[in-house]
């Protein structure tokens, strides 16, 4: 069985769920081969897990200078991989960087790239919805290696111990592959909620809640539910939550279990970034917003009586 | 400093987006078209380093003739000239073959500075500006929420945007850089600017004209094809209950019911 190159997703070694659900995804029709690309000693951390998972064989690449540099040493060590294994096909999760490698792989072996597939057939066709879901393609690579970046939340991780062969990567990278330095990382908010992309429970905030301060209430009913807080773009570009937590169209894609829209009223835009979600629970004062059209559950009323009782319920429910 | 700045004309981000039944790429016909409104952050920051440190910003788009509208609203925001790349041979280019283009046309410009946007709301690949920087070998400085330029050293330095905050890069020019929503105010076209960008000056090229091998470019040269295109099943809207004092309590129930809590 040919191998299927996975980029393992972590921060600092620490793998997250989306490479999980890649290797269980490379399974359904190869060899699941691991691509861990990290700073020295980062491995370690990521071993049990990608056995745990089932990877067959894991390319373990260390050195200061994948994360010292933007876009090119991470792109040049894969296309060289894929140029090596000539692998059945090369997944990725649908991170900001992740997507940026992938396309670099792909221009630089000559090869096709998918990106946002929610499903992956063992011929390779690749499932996306597009034009914020209200479509739905089936599409094909249909030259080189596909590269196939999947969106978290789409594949069921399923463990499948193994021990996996190591093969060490030597790091030899070009001068051009050096040409974005990192000077430095800096930390902003330090939530302790789960990503974003890869929460099985999100609960965004938008224009009703009036206010920055009054975020409070959603993070409050996010952390009861172990949720990742999400903001709609009338929330960011009034400044009350980061952009890195906007949900829409030109914000992030999320996929969880539940979906709780606070104060949003569910246009376009915003719908395009959650209404894959499993089950979606709008609070909204306004019964004509269009979020109560394809709602799994509305509630009309004012966002600041439902959300404390609500959060309070399940407080009381989870203690009692 | 010599400052080019990519835009991309697409369906109207409010518009209802289908794919053209016959070939199913974007239909751009029964909609109506506007540039890219992120690339309207990328026209901006290109201004704004034209009007810090002095130069001339080239707008440059590949896309049907009607993309000369796009051209023409970057030039009313101040863009000093234009290069449109159109040709029917084109059309149904994907993100790599469209890279490929427009780095050859934008080698042709020799930039300092490349400036391009997160992503476009058609296709949302979000993966121009690393393809840039990919074909046209130069820096990768993506993500940016805000840039600084420092032409006396030759530098640009960006906050790249991370899930927990961010990361500072630097690299030497030229480099590619890509901007996100939010890093700036676009202004809006002035009268004045609208008098004066039709008399800018705009290039239009055929893919003969750049030197694009016709086989490599379009449908003919994508390196994916769609197999099948169907409209999403609709999601119908569920229970709607009015607050009568005890809303959160039968959110809380329908939660539990569904063994979501």
């Amino acid at each position: 069985m040919a191998e299927v190159l996975v980029l393992v997703e972590h921060a600092d070694g620490e793998p997250k769920k989306v490479t999980a659900e890649l290797l269980t995804l490379a399974r359904t029709f190869g060899e699941p081969a691991a691509v861990f690309l990290g700073a020295p000693g980062t491995y370690a951390k990521a071993k049990e897990y990608l056995a745990q998972y089932g990877a067959a064989k894991v390319y373990v690449a260390e050195s200061d200078d994948i994360a010292g540099y933007i876009g090119g040493p991470a792109a040049e060590i894969l296309a060289k991989l894929v140029g090596e294994a000539s692998p059945a096909a090369v997944l990725v999760a649908a991170t900001a960087d992740s997507r940026e490698i992938a396309a670099r792989v792909a221009a630089r072996t000559d090869s096709g790239l998918i990106w946002d597939a929610t499903a992956l057939s063992a011929d390779l066709v690749a499932t996306q919805g597009i034009f914020g879901g209200s479509t739905i393609v089936t599409s094909k690579v249909t030259k080189g290696v596909p590269v196939v970046v999947v969106r978290p939340n789409s594949t069921a991780p399923e463990a499948a111990p193994s021990t996996p062969a190591e093969q060490t990567v030597e790091v030899a990278l070009s001068d051009a592959a050096k040409g974005a330095k990192v000077v430095d990382r800096v930390v902003e908010a330090k939530s302790g909620r789960p990503d974003l992309t890869e929460a099985q429970v999100v609960v965004s905030g938008g224009r009703g809640l009036g206010a920055a301060e009054h975020f409070a209430l959603v993070e409050k009913l996010a952390d009861t539910l172990g949720a990742a807080v999400g903001a709609s773009r009338a929330a960011t570009d009034a400044g009350w939550y980061p952009h890195q937590n906007q949900v829409g169209q030109t914000g992030k894609t999320v996929s969880p279990q539940l979906y709780i829209a606070v104060g949003i009223s569910g246009a376009i835009q915003h719908r395009a970034g959650m209404q894959t979600s499993k089950t979606i629970v709008a609070v909204n004062k306004d019964p004509e917003a269009p979020i109560f059209e394809f709602a799994d559950y509305g509630l009309v009323g004012d966002l600041f009586n439902v959300v404390p009782q609500l959060t309070a319920e399940i407080e009381k429910r989870k203690a009692g | 400093m010599n400052i080019v700045v990519t835009v991309k004309q697409v369906p109207d981000t409010w518009a209802e987006k289908k794919l053209d039944a016959a070939d199913r790429t974007v239909d751009r016909k029964s909609v109506d078209n506007v540039m890219n409104e992120m690339d309207e952050y990328g026209v901006e920051e290109a201004l704004k380093i034209k009007e810090a440190h002095g130069g001339e910003v080239t707008v440059v788009t590949m896309g049907p003739a009607k993309a000369v509208e796009t051209i023409r609203k970057a030039l009313s925001m101040g863009a000093d000239k234009a290069v449109h790349l159109s040709d029917d041979a084109l059309h149904g280019s994907d993100a790599l073959a469209t890279s490929a283009a427009l780095a050859k046309v934008i080698s042709t410009l020799s930039p300092d500075i490349v400036i391009t946007s997160s992503e476009a709301s058609d296709a949302r690949g979000g993966v121009i500006g690393a393809l840039l920087a990919e074909r046209l070998a130069l820096p990768q400085l993506t993500q940016a929420r805000k840039v600084t330029v420092d032409p006396a050293a030759g530098k640009v330095t960006i906050e790249r945007l991370a899930d927990n905050g961010y990361a500072l890069v630097e690299a030497s020019l030229p480099a590619v850089v890509g901007v996100v929503e939010k890093i700036n105010q676009p202004r809006y076209p002035s009268f004045k600017g609208i008098m004066a960008a039709k008399k800018k000056p705009l290039t239009t090229l055929t893919a003969a004209d750049a030197g694009l091998d016709a086989a490599s470019v379009g449908l003919a040269g994508a390196a994916s094809a769609v197999v099948t295109a169907e409209p999403a099943p609709p999601r119908s809207s569920g229970t709607i209950v009015k607050d009568e004092g005890d809303g959160g309590t039968k959110v809380a129930e329908f939660l539990a019911a569904q063994k979501l809590i």
